[in-house]
């Protein structure tokens, strides 16, 4: 009962929409910035990363690993390259031109920017439960991805697509009352946040450090093609 | 949940070995290794990986072993690094050997997968570093040990003496001379404008190799020469034990070799390993960047002598041919054009792989792999089946591989599988068909030398 009370109040409710995502930002953006910074300065014991990087060739990397079948291996996995893109791409546009969001943002601090409209929203939040069913499935039942999947990838797989279902849920009010439901959703999203630069999600971060050292050592080091 | 099959190989580098090891002194080890030794690479791997198993595709052994899983590069990964940073290098001998075999036998560090990853983590990397913890723990293939000590005592890979080594260059000289009039064959020449420097196999039972480097050289009236002394030889086996001490001093004594004879350019032999170790690994242990000399894989230059008109091609091959793209020489250093020309100048009928170049699969023989003796062989046979079958399905009937451990496991491979083919270096396929001078041709016999 108590529980209940809780997690329908108004005060929740206020938290989670106010102090929790200041809360959520700082330590989504400190963090991502201690992340990459500690990897930078690490790199330099690492003698190796720092005088063979190269604008040109990381940035030739960039392109051909985020342009959809700009790589060999994309073409040799379609749908995987599909559903990761799709995901990928999902994952920022959606949350960001999501017409209740900017609803909030335009409360706070009085901007708001277009939108998408609500039923291509829709649509597309069912589009990013599927892509997290492909790579649960995947994760199942491809023998090479089973292998290598431990209990933590599920988990980030869950935090990932808690806010989506949840997401889809509020807006069809499915649940009783929606106050609740818009609270759950509320705080799943802030965890994600907050989950990517202390987690393997952190390759969001990451990904460009890899690539541009890769890229550049096959550029100006292996005059080859990483891709 | 893991299931690993694999045949039980008895091998005193890692059976004996193993005997003498106390905990402590793995762990030790280990962490020295992975804490003091590596660092952002490897923690910007470990924490970026998403465990995708997207790299399963770029590897010989899992398209060979009808993709098992279990030979995955993330799974050797899984097997090894993840293993011993989990453990907190606190594992038991038998592990170590599990290690071992992973990093020293299922894995040719040919960086393949680092092409396939969707951030580009270099795998082969990681398993260097495997390689470098059981290499210091003394836990890998004998013949493999065997190589590192004799680079040790007598700075070449397969115990040839210096005094061996001059005897050697005599008596080719005087055999090629039967070929070519009046052959040389120069000891220490000072400020000559390349110095060649051979396999260590050539100087112990692949002497015709020698030879048809000189050949070419004489032909191509080349400014050549070799040391006489130590860093004659441009092998490294050291890089493939983790041995980077060794490794950087015999990489030394073969620059330093160069520039005691103030040569302008070294050209190693046809090999894969001895460039990439000189260029690349050995170079950057010692602190440079690039080579401090400029340094030639034979490709390069029989190709600036096919394009200069300094060999000429007299009668071009007519068999159907194709290449192999050698790891070391194509994805670590982009020559396949060039093996492509020079190719194309001397054969009729050119035959492109596929996948090729940079995504040429491993022979399954790089990274001392072939050099590991019979109980390894399996290994090779089997895992290269991917590889006979894309040779095979160019319908050529000769393979060009610029290198040695290409060109003797696909040889082998070719016997094991029963295909007809046959491999050939590039020198050896120039010394077929290039044109021999008029003042160079050996005088008729009965007539008089002049």
């Amino acid at each position: 009962m108590f529980m209940y009370e809780f997690l329908t109040s108004i005060q929740l409710y206020n938290f989670l929409k106010g102090p929790m995502v200041w809360i959520a930002f700082i330590v989504f953006l400190c963090g991502s910035i201690y992340r990459v910074s500690s990897l930078a300065v690490l790199a330099k014991r690492d003698r190796v990363v720092y005088p063979y990087l190269s604008l040109k060739y990381a940035f030739r990397s960039f392109l051909h690993w985020l342009v959809p079948f700009g790589s060999r291996n994309m073409r040799l996995h379609p749908w995987m390259t599909l559903f990761a893109f799709v995901f990928h791409i999902g994952i920022f546009i959606l949350p960001i031109f999501l017409y209740p969001h900017i609803v909030l943002w335009q409360q706070a601090w009085g901007i708001r920017w277009w939108s998408l409209p609500e039923n291509v929203a829709d649509i597309a939040t069912i589009i990013m439960i599927l892509c997290c069913m492909f790579f649960l499935l995947r994760r199942i039942f491809a023998p090479e991805v089973r292998l290598v999947t431990y209990a933590s990838d599920y988990l980030l797989l869950a935090i990932v697509a808690a806010p989506f279902v949840t997401g889809f849920m509020a807006f069809h009010q499915i649940i009783e009352p929606y106050r609740v439901i818009v609270s759950l959703h509320m705080l799943l999203g802030e965890i994600m946040l907050m989950a990517i630069p202390f987690s393997r999600l952190g390759h969001m971060l990451t990904f460009w450090l890899t690539r541009a050292h890769t890229g550049s050592e096959f550029g100006v080091f292996r005059h080859s093609r990483d891709y | 949940m893991m299931t690993m099959h694999r045949k039980i190989v008895s091998d005193p580098g890692f059976d004996e070995t193993i005997k003498t090891l106390a905990p402590e002194k793995i762990a030790h080890t280990i962490n020295y290794v992975l804490q003091k030794e590596a660092a952002a690479r490897l923690k910007a791997y470990v924490e970026t990986c998403i465990h995708c198993g997207l790299c399963n595709e770029a590897c010989h052994f899992y398209v060979s072993y009808d993709r098992d899983p279990s030979y995955s590069p993330v799974a050797k990964v899984r097997q090894t690094i993840w293993d011993m940073m989990k453990k907190k290098g606190k594992v038991d001998a038998e592990t170590l050997k599990t290690y071992a075999r992973i990093g020293f036998t299922e894995c040719n560090i040919c960086r393949r997968c680092s092409m396939y990853c969707p951030f580009g983590i270099d795998i082969g990397y990681m398993m260097i570093l495997v390689r470098r913890i059981c290499g210091l723990l003394k836990v890998a293939p004998l013949y493999l040990q065997d190589q590192g000590y004799s680079h040790m005592y007598t700075y070449s890979q397969s115990w040839v003496a210096q005094d061996d080594w001059v005897d050697t260059v005599q008596f080719v000289e005087e055999e090629l001379r039967m070929d070519i009039r009046n052959a040389r064959i120069p000891l220490d020449k000072e400020g000559a404008e390349f110095m060649y420097s051979p396999h260590s196999l050539e100087a112990k039972f692949k002497t015709n190799l020698l030879s048809n480097i000189a050949k070419i050289m004489n032909v191509a009236r080349a400014d050549w020469t070799m040391p006489s002394f130590d860093g004659w030889d441009s092998t490294n086996q050291s890089m493939h034990l983790g041995d980077y001490e060794t490794m950087g001093m015999v990489e030394r004594m073969h620059f330093d070799a160069a520039f005691k004879l103030r040569v302008k350019k070294i050209v190693t032999s046809e090999c894969g390993h001895s460039f990439r170790a000189a260029i690349y690994d050995g170079s950057r242990v010692l602190g440079w960047k690039e080579p401090p000399i400029t340094y030639l894989q034979p490709t390069q230059l029989f190709y600036e002598f096919v394009r200069d008109g300094r060999i000429k091609i007299a009668q071009k091959l007519s068999e159907p041919v194709t290449v192999q793209d050698p790891c070391s020489i194509v994805r670590n250093r982009g020559l396949g054009q060039m093996l492509r020309s020079v190719v194309k100048a001397a054969c009729e009928d050119f035959r492109e792989v596929e996948p090729k170049l940079e995504h040429n699969f491993c022979c399954t023989a790089g990274s001392g792999v072939i050099n590991y003796g019979p109980p390894w062989k399996f290994l090779r046979m089997e895992g290269g089946r991917v590889k006979i079958e894309q040779l095979q399905s160019t319908g050529a009937k000769i393979v060009i591989a610029p290198c040695h451990s290409c060109h003797k496991t696909i040889e082998e491979m070719i016997d094991y599988y029963k295909v007809n083919m046959h491999v050939m270096f590039i020198s050896e396929l120039l010394v077929k068909t290039m044109e021999i001078p008029d003042d160079l041709k050996p005088a008729q016999s009965g007539k008089a030398e002049t």
